[in-house]
């Protein structure tokens, strides 16, 4: 996975509320079996509308999104979709919550912030203004204006080195887990029939 | 110390913790052709093989038609995904169920109907829907593609304990109110994103009077609320409905697991972060009327004034003050993961009473899987629904995701037993009103929305 410390640029601005993965990336081209060069199918029901944001030219890193963004279907073809399109940080006052753990599988950073923040964000997006978004710090700037966000120590790292979830767990739990399975076999042997 | 059941079922499958989080083990992992191409590429890439075969069971279902089941798929996308999880599954040594033999259906219904979900367990599969499977008690909930490779190669994944919030439906539901509208009711009052960050209980009267499918029906639309779980204690229901399962325990192995699932339920003062209380007397039959599942109306009511639902209005070609009831369909759709079991076929069935689906309309029947196909073949069903001229299908997703042969043009209205309203998601263009199944069924011989209280007296 790309490691991510820095994320700084122009902003594109979605206000819109529930935005749910269906819009992000409409299911008939879950057909396709990739996962790189989706961003073609970004939000592909939404372009025929000329004042829609976000296009497959998109060369802004960050996403000014409303609430709830990326409610619904489990899909994570919609974070590999926009980050196809070079966006790497998106900011809303809430996620869904399966596409927010998407999001950090694939080096793409979701930030929650309050309301007010959001809106002061948005401002400087459509205004043509640069955000820069420090991981390690953890802070969103823009102009003079520093605002902390909040992240799990666990998921921060992970971006910050680039880590391969599955790898780490099993290089550093594959003795737990094994005791665990151990443990299981004794106390609920109906788990670990034949056919289980 | 007083434990909810969601905290019983997470204390027993702790792996490790760190940062507050913990290790689970996940007991059952579901796959199908959507969400596993990139997991298994993953695996590749990293040298992986799954960690245990027999904890994972893999059908297709999104992308097959749902007619002409002994013909190769046509459309050659399809045709290459599903042949994809088929190849994978050999490669990996996942037992696959093939479309032909018998046992194949949605995801989320052979999982219960095989008994591979069972209560007590961690269930999760690259699906939001796998909410489903938390009506027997169980731990369930969806995953994206690259956790689907992490459960495969490691039989667990990180997660950070969910908030708990139970949610009780006082008092007996009214004649032909149903699961569904106990659903869309709540989604109704704690909107689409009210549930993130919990998992949910439901709990009460109502809740404990429903049959299996109903609790399936729930707990499947609580993502819907933003909660990744919805779970039900298990009970006599619950037995009932596994023992004698393909998968389920048998002999001293059942005992030994029943004895265990009894004590699978909240402690009596166990606290909850957050509780919400529903008179179950007072639920009417719901539609929705938005792009939203939480923008639905009991029957009788208008749809509210309110700016923020001007987008979804539009979409919908609705209006402030408008009545659902009286709405004119022009297309009808019974199945899907939420509402495409015996039961729902049943109610759907008895509401036709002689009646015809109204010129114009289309109507869909799709059975759930195989097994519910042949159930309902065995009582009559099919012959009631085709007479009726209704369309009997092959088990699928179909219209409920859009993405194999069965898509709806641009403006259609459907009256559907899905789980999402969302734009587009019946196709680009397309309008659904999520409702239950005997509402579906009296909207399609109507040709409008109807009031099923008052066809089914």
């Amino acid at each position: 996975m790309t490691p991510l410390t820095v994320v700084a640029g122009q902003a594109v601005s979605l206000p819109e509320a529930d935005v749910d993965t269906d819009i992000i990336y409409p299911a008939r081209f879950l057909l396709i079996t990739e996962k790189k060069g989706l961003g073609a199918y970004a939000f592909a029901d939404r372009r025929a509308d000329p004042s829609f944001p976000i296009g497959t030219d998109n060369d802004r890193p960050i996403l000014i999104a409303g609430p709830n963004f990326g409610c619904g279907s489990s899909r994570e073809q919609a974070p590999w979709a926009i980050g196809d399109l070079g966006i790497r940080v998106i900011v809303a006052e809430s996620f869904g919550e399966i596409f927010y753990g998407n999001c950090f599988r694939n080096g793409m950073l979701p930030i929650r912030l309050d309301a007010t923040d959001v809106a002061m964000l948005r401002g400087i997006a459509e205004a043509g203004g640069t955000i820069s978004v420090d991981l390690e710090a953890r802070t969103v700037t823009a102009g003079d204006v520093a605002i902390p966000f909040a992240i799990a120590e666990d998921r921060r790292e992970a971006l910050l080195k680039g880590w391969n979830d599955t790898l780490r767990i099993l290089a550093l739990h594959g003795d737990d887990i094994s005791r665990f399975e151990a443990a299981q076999q004794r106390a609920t042997p109906w788990l670990w029939t034949a056919r289980t | 110390m007083a434990r909810t059941l969601y905290e019983k079922l997470w204390d027993a499958h702790v792996v490790a913790e760190a940062d507050g989080k913990a290790l689970l083990y996940i007991d059952r992992h579901l796959l199908h052709e959507v969400s596993t191409p990139q997991s298994f590429e993953a695996l590749r890439e990293d040298g992986l093989s799954v960690r245990r075969r027999a904890a994972q069971l893999a059908v297709a279902d999104h992308s097959v038609p749902t007619h002409d089941r002994d013909q190769p798929i046509a459309d050659r996308q399809a045709a290459a995904q599903v042949a994809l999880l088929e190849r994978n599954c050999a490669e990996f040594g996942i037992e696959y169920l093939t479309l032909t033999g018998g046992d194949q259906g949605i995801v989320h219904v052979i999982g219960p109907e095989q008994g591979f979900t069972l209560p007590g367990m961690t269930l999760v599969c690259g699906d939001s829907h796998t909410s489903t499977h938390g009506a027997f008690g169980a731990l369930a909930f969806g995953i994206g593609a690259s956790e689907c490779g992490t459960v495969m190669a490691t039989q667990t994944l990180w997660q950070a304990p969910a908030r708990t919030m139970r949610v009780t439906f006082d008092g007996k539901l009214a004649p032909g109110v149903t699961a569904k509208d106990m659903a869309l009711a709540f989604i109704r009052e704690t909107g689409a994103s009210g549930g993130t960050g919990f998992a949910v209980e439901y709990a009460g009267e109502a809740v404990r009077a429903l049959s299996m499918e109903g609790r399936m029906t729930l707990c499947n639309m609580t993502i819907e609320a933003g909660a990744r779980s919805g779970i039900v204690a298990p009970d006599k229901t619950t037995f009932a409905y596994l023992e004698g399962r393909p998968r389920a325990p048998r002999g001293a192995q059942w005992e030994a697991a029943i004895a265990y699932w009894r004590t699978l339920a909240s402690d009596p003062d166990a606290a909850f972060d957050h509780e919400v209380v529903i008179a179950a007397d007072g639920i009417a039959p719901h539609a929705t009327f938005g792009t939203s599942p939480d923008q639905s109306l009991p029957m009788g009511a208008v749809i509210p004034a309110d700016d923020r639902l001007a987008k979804p209005l539009r979409y919908m070609d609705l209006r402030a003050g408008d009545a659902l009831l009286g709405l004119p369909i022009d297309h009808a759709f019974i199945g899907s993961c939420t509402n495409g079991r015996i039961e729902d076929l049943r109610a759907a069935a008895a509401v036709i009473g002689g009646g015809h689906v109204a010129e114009g309309v289309r109507a869909l029947v799709v059975p759930g899987s195989m097994r519910v196909k042949a159930a309902a073949e065995a009582e009559g069903l099919d012959h009631l629904f085709t007479a009726a001229g209704f369309e009997w299908r092959e088990p699928g997703c179909s219209l409920c995701v859009a993405m194999n042969d069965d898509r709806l043009p641009p403006g259609a209205r459907c009256a559907s037993t899905s789980n999402r309203n969302f734009e587009g998601r019946q196709g680009v263009g397309a309008r659904t009103h999520l409702m239950s199944p005997a509402m579906v069924a009296a909207a399609a011989i109507a040709g409008r929305i109807v009031d099923v209280r008052q066809v089914a007296a």
